[in-house]
Formats: C-alpha cells, structure tokens, sequence
C-alpha cells in the first residue's frame, strides 16, 4: 500500500466526523485534527476505531495522544503496516 | 450474589434526578437494572396537562445512568480502583415505541459495543413489566477521571 493509497483512505475516514462547518477540502496533511478540523475528542476516538478497522491495526492508548495531525495520523499507520 | 452498592454509592446523582433502583447483573459486557417511575416524579406536574406521562428526555436519562454511567463505573473500577470516574454523555440515538406512566417499572438491558480510549458505546433497550420494547438505542460516554482537566 502505498502512502497515497493511506492518505485517500484516511482521509475518507475523518471526512465522515467532520462537523458541518469544515469540508473535505480543508484536510490537508498537516490539518490538526482537533483544533483546526474541528473534530471532538470522542470522534477522535471512532477515526481510530475506523483506520483500525481499515488498515487491520492496533492502536494504543498513548498513540492516540501523538495522533494529533493528519500527517502524524499517517505516520503511525504506515509504521503499523510495514510491521 | 454480588453486592452492587459499591457502584450504586459512586452514581453522581441525587433524587429528583437519580434513576437507577436495582442493578440485576453487571460485568465486562454489559449491565441490567431497573427502576420504578414514583408517582410523584416532579417532571409529572408539567408533562403533560393533567395527563402524566414520562418524558423522552427522562427515559433517556434513565438509560444513560443505568446502562452507561453504572457500567462506566464498573469497568472504571476494573482497570483502576483509586479514583472516581466522572463520565459525560457524548451521543444518543434512541427510538420511542411506548409510554411510560407514573408507577411503571422499566427494566434497562445495555450492551458494551467498546470501551476504547475511554469512550464507552452502549446499545440498549428498555422494557416494561410485560417485557415489551418501550425504547431501544445507542447511548455513548467519556469516562475521565474527576478532577481531571481533560476535555
């Protein structure tokens, strides 16, 4: 999987907890998911049950906390992955 | 049999507003509790003119306290036996099929979808005497620690 392949998909993923005000066009690989796409903390949390889901992966706890921005998000993944 | 009074002491609510009687069952997948809507409510003297019924908004709330913050406690207590538990409603979705009257008693079956980054999602249904559906639907919950300053 290639990391554009990751991106797209993610990025379909966080378009679905995006609140009404913010459109896909604003998530950028350096969108912080929280303060600038405007997602809440509890949505956060299906975004990572979804790319879980998708990419066959566990995340734990603390990286959650380090999944701040689109590009960190991608990160993370592409690690899981390739592991 | 378990003694839930250990959790029934931690539930954050007081009457006018507690609506958890009994717990019937709890563990790691779920919980089942009851309570009887008193004749007295407070919320009967305005809903509706001289025709009291329970609101949606309070069998709601009866669901969340039993099926979401009664769990959330006990699952709380599990991973982490210092510290009390705040937990705060973050979604619900339900569907109304019958009323509840003054003195009726409803029984809550909650069923965990997850309990993942302390976000607790709930699929539960409530029942009256007969057993027949009164509502069913999907309740989730932050469970954070007191005094805690996380959003």
């Amino acid at each position: 999987m290639t990391k554009e392949d990751i991106y797209a998909q993610l990025k379909s993923i966080i378009k679905i907890y995006l609140p009404e005000d913010v459109s896909v066009d604003d998530i950028g690989p350096e969108s912080h998911l929280i303060n600038e796409l405007n997602i809440n903390s509890s949505h956060l949390i299906d975004v990572v049950l979804d790319l879980e889901d998708a990419f066959d992966i566990e995340i734990k706890d603390d990286e959650l906390e380090a999944m701040d921005t689109v590009s960190s998000a991608l990160e993370i993944i592409q690690k899981k992955i390739n592991n | 049999m378990t003694n839930y009074k250990n959790i029934l002491e931690k539930l954050p609510y007081t009457k006018p507003f507690l609506f958890v009687d009994q717990l019937l069952s709890i563990s790691e997948n779920g919980v089942e509790g009851t309570y009887r809507f008193k004749e007295d409510e407070y919320f009967y003297e305005g809903h509706f003119n001289n025709r009291p019924v329970t609101p949606g908004v309070i069998l709601t709330e009866c669901m969340a306290q039993i099926g979401l913050v009664c769990l959330g406690i006990f699952l709380f207590s599990e991973k982490d036996t210092e510290g009390k538990p705040q937990i705060s409603l973050v979604s619900s979705q339900v569907d109304f099929l019958l009323p509840v009257y003054p003195g009726d008693t409803v029984k809550i079956i909650s069923e965990k979808e997850y309990f993942r980054f302390g976000k607790l999602k709930c699929k539960m249904k409530m029942l009256n005497a007969s057993d027949e559906l009164i509502c069913r639907g999907i309740i989730s919950g932050m469970v954070v620690l007191e005094a805690s300053s996380k959003k």
